[in-house]
């Protein structure tokens, strides 16, 4: 049997215990599923593709924020016991669901948008792709928004202002795409107070990410490039 | 925390790391070799490059420390503002003259 | 829960890292003032602080001054990790290099308290 400790309620609340069948090849999606089309259908929970592209289900299992699809329950229950939360930082809509209004409004404060400029280009920009700036973009540009990193990140936990590790990771894909005009203006989204400077190099975003992305290496650079702004260098 | 923080932290850091290499080599050296500190103070007496090393060391130490206690202090004890960062302040001049003097008092002794 | 706590510094090595490279940091703040002081006794002579630094050959002293100069090398190692992660880009293998930061820390109190006559 596989005993999973699933949280209900909202802000406040408690874990409440439920009982199923181990399956072979049963993934924590399956379990929660399980759980509440058999046995609570007031259990709340997100999904979407269920196959690893969404991030809709990112949830808090065994203390460590991931994808429930790609989460294979012998992998992280081996005494067959799950606690599962939602994901941390973030205001609990009720059980498993949380309100990711926050998470989004760090991105636009932090200018994580493309900004075209005040006119239209007049020619396509020519980036060769192996371009250090566009290398540097695209290890970063893959992330879905999932959350996860926000959840893991501990200076998020600390610092309420902090904009966390997806905002800043898209920014500096932003700063780095040859197409964008977003500018000082973004330099200075990015270095304000709750900005990159915040970051201590936990790792936890780097280590959690499903897509592999490693969000400390983008703000590290966000770091340097604010640096040298404070030195008068332009960039 | 902004970005001129930033860099006075890291640019302090770097000075140090160099710094307190030094000064836990010497340290290491010193305790290994039983030197007493009157045979330290001898070394150090009149001493230019001593005196100019440590006033360096310790300016770096004056700046690096508080800029790091404001970061802890905002967000451990969530205490921020003016008053803390005059307090700060006062501390790295506070730092910096007993540093300085004791620099002085090793090359004069 | 101490075992949780355990098993989630193993998972998450950067975080007992960062803690401990700020707890070190606090310490050093906090002892220098009173290191200057002790330093500037020379300007009463080398009597005064020889006497004073007799003060401190006791154990506890001793065990305190290893501590600080412990807490010193694993500052310095922590926040070299910082910077080569922040200037150079480094791409490290997280608990490697914690596992490293300690061990360095680690090395150089115990020499100082193995060598302390």
């Amino acid at each position: 049997m596989l005993q999973l400790e699933i949280w209900r309620g909202g802000a406040t609340g408690g874990f409440r215990t439920y009982r199923i069948p181990l399956r072979e090849a049963q993934t924590v999606l399956d379990a929660v599923t399980e759980v509440q089309r058999t046995q609570d259908a007031t259990l709340a929970y997100r999904f979407s593709c269920r196959v690893g592209m969404c991030g809709s289900c990112a949830m808090m299992v065994n203390d460590r924020p991931r994808w429930t699809c790609r989460t294979r329950v012998a992998a992280v229950a081996p005494r067959g016991r799950l606690r599962l939360g939602p994901l941390r930082h973030l205001p609990v809509v009720k059980d498993l669901v949380v309100d990711m209004a926050p998470f989004f409004a760090k991105w636009q404060r932090a200018h994580g948008r493309f900004d075209p400029g005040p006119e239209p280009a007049s020619e396509f920009a020519r980036v060769p792709p192996g371009e250090p700036e566009r290398r540097a973009a695209d290890a970063g540009i893959e992330c879905i928004g999932c959350g996860i990193c926000y959840a893991a990140c501990d200076v998020v936990g600390w610092t309420p202002d902090y904009l966390g590790p997806a905002a800043l990771n898209r920014a500096w894909t932003l700063v780095n795409d040859a197409r964008d005009r977003g500018g000082t203006a973004r330099l200075d989204a990015v270095a304000q107070s709750g900005g990159c400077q915040n970051c201590h190099s936990h790792m936890a975003c780097s280590e959690t990410c499903p897509k592999g992305i490693a969000p400390t290496y983008a703000i590290a650079g966000l770091k340097r490039l604010a640096m040298r702004a404070a030195l008068g260098m332009r960039r | 925390m902004n970005p001129a923080l930033l860099l006075a932290s890291r640019l302090s850091a770097l000075i140090l790391a160099v710094a307190v290499a030094v000064h836990l080599a010497v340290i290491i050296h010193a305790v290994r070799n039983g030197l007493t500190a009157s045979a330290l103070l001898a070394r150090t007496e009149g001493n230019w490059a001593f005196l100019i090393f440590y006033c360096i060391f310790v300016l770096a130490a004056a700046v690096h420390a508080p800029i790091g206690l404001r970061l802890v202090l905002s967000e451990w004890f969530g205490w921020e503002g003016r008053l803390a960062d005059r307090l700060l302040v006062a501390f790295a001049i506070l730092l910096a003259a007993l540093g300085l003097r004791a620099a002085l008092a090793v090359f004069l002794a | 829960m101490s075992g949780a706590l355990v098993s989630r510094a193993r998972r998450h090595p950067g975080l007992p890292a960062s803690v401990l490279h700020r707890v070190s940091g606090i310490a050093l703040a906090l002892f220098l003032p009173a290191h200057f002081i002790a330093l500037g006794l020379a300007l009463s002579g080398a009597p005064a602080l020889e006497r004073f630094l007799e003060l401190t050959e006791n154990p506890l002293m001793r065990t305190l001054e290893a501590g600080l100069v412990g807490a010193l090398a694993l500052h310095l190692a922590c926040g070299l990790r910082v910077l080569v992660i922040e200037l150079l880009d480094f791409r490290e293998r997280t608990a490697a290099s914690v596992a490293l930061c300690v061990g360095l820390g680690l090395f150089v109190g115990l020499l100082y308290a193995l060598s302390v006559p």
